[in-house]
């Protein structure tokens, strides 16, 4: 009887709560009126709100049994893929190639996106969730690779093919001068400074008129070639042939869209290759190691700045290469795409996905692009629900969605 | 050469005004971090919020509703102060109790998504857009120091420091004499030993998170006259100034957030003027990376000794 007068005065106490929280923000709205401020009361709204929570909470004890069931009852991913699992990878790469030959321009640009963020959110993973390091400034790094095939194309005239290896490798560069000093610090600190970093690129992006265009960034950046090959109606040069020319097909602007997607799958592809064999090697296997014990680490002679300056140097140029590949799909690049929201967009995918899980980040990256693309009436929901969504995993399920279950082996009793 | 003078106290009013507002700030953040070792990322958001309940409690009064301008003013503060007590007590209690034992980072992550959450959750209610706030406090003190050039100080500014100080003083004498305030102190010595003696560690961090929240409103509603308008974004980068402003203090410490926080807003205020205005969050995103990497401890703050 006492149990459940507690669980009612609770009930009114979040009641009374949510009242006062959603009043200033939904249940009294202000109006912009040229000058003039008014004012709206939504009081329906109000008392819907705080009549949920009241429901939710008095009826609490019972909504959460079943979910303690669901709890354990998640799957885990086993850490290497058994051999069973591989012509099923090798059909899903085949639909992959396949498929946007007979799919619609919009579906695969949606497609292309989201390998975009598949290449970035696999570049943070090795950072987040391999070596353990928080990096709020990943943005920093994807700015840098967009802004050095931009700069490089706009100062001195080059393609994309030739920038795409220079876009990595100032990426790596700028997240191993960065990296050097900062790695020294805590995981939170290191969060904070790496948050710093990342603004500043982009301030000092804004800030820098001459050089990148300041706030209107540079356009016109050309897409890139098939082996010398321009992908345009006409070519951009006397006597230079077109794609459509040489293989003596018509002019279409869907081969464009599927060559982008076809080059986003094979950079991720690449991704996915490389961050899949370093976590095997000595390396990977030291990042793993630094991430759960680093005074175990340093007192079995490893040294972590070392160790964590790989993780973050390697991160920085998948992320550089993500950019100039952005920078070309978009044919533009201003500061405005390189926020501190993007990089908790990324970092978003790799929590949801499961810290270190290659196939969770795969499938949060098409989760948290294409959700929104569908729903687009709900759009000015997306941030609102992807912030929620973060604090929701945080609390029931930290691991993400299909975490990596380590090979290890427990004591029988 | 005979302007210098009178330009630096200018310099020095703007800059000793905004850093009061960036020491509300950090005072929650630095608090926090001193009893639960967690960095509130949605703190920014707490003070964008003052901000809001402040212009909506002015709305439903009313510009000219004939009513003297400190009453409108206290009024302001009061709601915003109370509504923003309740922000930070659910925060703390939905986004971050749950996660208390986890890692540092599961925290932080979980902090992240409130921040992200509570400026959509503002955007949505009251708009993305700027919102202008009706000027209160007009008219300005105005010395002559001798030369040509006039120092002017706008009452809002004026307001903006003495209230601080009324604040940090009354705040400074509740943490040392108060029960509550004594609690705290030892929550942040010791947080097991306190419970052990008899101190509920849960009503002390629910205090710690209401307490950080209000003065962070104060700082929005105060900043909200004073500038005139703001929108649910201007969190992020003044939480980040606050928390920089907690780091060079020597975060943990209320002292120094109250000192970190004058010294960074007077340092932006001089880069602005002296270096370029452009510039001057790079200098707070500059100095908050030199702190961390040569004096993680701050200025006042005890070094940190980790054990195995």
């Amino acid at each position: 009887m006492s149990n459940q007068n507690v669980n009612l005065k609770n009930a009114v106490m979040a009641a009374v709560l949510t009242a006062v929280i959603v009043t200033p923000v939904f249940g009294l709205q202000l109006i912009r009126q040229g000058a003039r401020t008014t004012m709206e009361s939504n009081w329906k709204l109000v008392a819907l709100a705080a009549a949920i929570v009241f429901v939710f909470q008095l009826l609490r004890p019972w909504i959460a049994q079943p979910f303690r069931k669901l709890r354990t009852s998640l799957p885990a991913l086993p850490a290497a893929p058994t051999k069973g699992h591989k012509p099923l990878a090798l059909l899903l790469l085949a639909v992959a190639v396949i498929w946007p030959f007979f799919a619609g321009r919009s579906s695969v640009d949606i497609a292309t996106l989201v390998l975009i963020y598949v290449m970035l959110g696999l570049g943070l993973n090795i950072v987040v969730g391999f070596a353990g390091l928080l990096d709020l400034g990943f943005v920093g790094f994807y700015a840098v690779g967009a802004y050095t095939y931009a700069l490089l194309y706009h100062w001195g005239g080059w393609s994309f093919w030739e920038a795409l290896p220079f876009s990595g490798a100032m990426a790596a560069l700028f997240g191993f001068l960065l990296g050097f000093p900062v790695l020294r610090l805590r995981g939170d600190y290191l969060a904070i400074v790496t948050l710093g970093f990342g603004e500043m690129i982009r301030l000092l992006l804004i800030n820098l008129n001459t050089l990148t265009g300041g706030p209107d960034g540079i356009s016109g950046i050309p897409k890139p070639t098939v082996f010398g090959l321009e992908m345009a109606r006409r070519p951009s040069a006397e006597g230079a042939t077109t794609f459509h020319d040489f293989f003596g097909l018509t002019f279409n602007n869907q081969h464009m869209v599927v060559y982008l997607y076809l080059m986003a799958l094979a950079l991720a592809l690449a991704t996915l290759f490389v961050s899949t064999r370093l976590i095997r090697m000595p390396v990977g296997r030291a990042w793993e190691a630094l991430r759960e014990d680093e005074i175990a680490c340093r007192s079995l002679g490893l040294n972590p700045t070392r160790i964590k300056l790989s993780a973050f140097t390697l991160g920085a140029m998948f992320a550089g290469f993500g950019g100039a590949f952005f920078a070309a799909r978009q044919g533009m690049v201003n500061p405005e795409s390189f926020t501190f929201i993007e990089s908790a967009l990324i970092l978003a995918i790799v929590v949801l996905g499961g810290m270190g899980s290659q196939v969770g980040v795969i499938l949060a990256a098409v989760l948290l692009t294409v959700l929104p693309e569908v729903a687009r009436e709900f759009a000015e929901y997306r941030m609102l629900m992807f912030g929620l969504v973060m604090v929701l995993m945080m609390m029931w399920r930290p691991q993400g969605l299909l975490p990596m279950k380590r090979p290890h082996v427990e004591l029988t009793k | 050469m005979s302007d210098l003078i009178p330009q630096l106290t200018q310099q020095f009013f703007n800059g000793l005004s905004l850093g009061a507002i960036y020491a509300l700030i950090a005072i929650g953040y630095t608090m926090v971090y001193g009893i639960i070792g967690m960095i509130n990322f949605a703190h920014g958001e707490i003070y964008m919020i003052g901000a809001y309940v402040g212009l909506v409690t002015l709305t439903a009064i009313g510009t000219n509703s004939g009513l003297p301008m400190p009453f409108i003013v206290a009024a302001m503060l009061v709601v915003a102060i109370v509504v923003t007590g309740v922000y930070g007590f659910s925060v703390e209690r939905v986004a971050y109790r749950p996660v208390r034992n986890s890692p540092r980072l599961v925290a932080l992550i979980s902090a992240i998504g409130m921040s992200i959450f509570l400026q959509n959750w503002v955007a949505l209610g009251q708009g993305a857009r700027d919102m202008a706030v009706p000027s209160l406090i007009s008219g300005a003190v105005q010395f002559h120091m001798g030369s040509k050039f006039d120092v002017t100080v706008p009452y809002s500014r004026i307001m903006i420091i003495v209230v601080t100080v009324v604040l940090m003083v009354a705040l400074t004498l509740f943490i040392k004499y108060s029960r509550m305030g004594r609690a705290s102190r030892a929550c942040s010595q010791d947080m097991h030993m306190a419970n052990l003696l008899g101190i509920d560690t849960n009503r002390v961090i629910s205090f710690t998170f209401v307490l950080g929240a209000m003065l962070a409103a104060v700082g929005g509603v105060l900043i909200a006259i004073t500038i005139g308008k703001l929108n649910p974004f201007i969190g992020f980068l003044a939480g980040i100034k606050a928390f920089t402003a907690a780091v060079l203090g020597g975060i943990g410490s209320i002292p120094g957030a109250m000192l970190g926080g004058v010294l960074l807003g007077l340092a932006e205020t001089f880069a602005a003027a002296y270096i370029s205005s452009q510039y001057k969050d790079i200098v707070a995103f500059s100095l908050l990376v030199l702190i961390l990497l040569f004096r993680p401890t701050g200025l006042l703050g005890k070094p940190e000794v980790e054990k195995v």
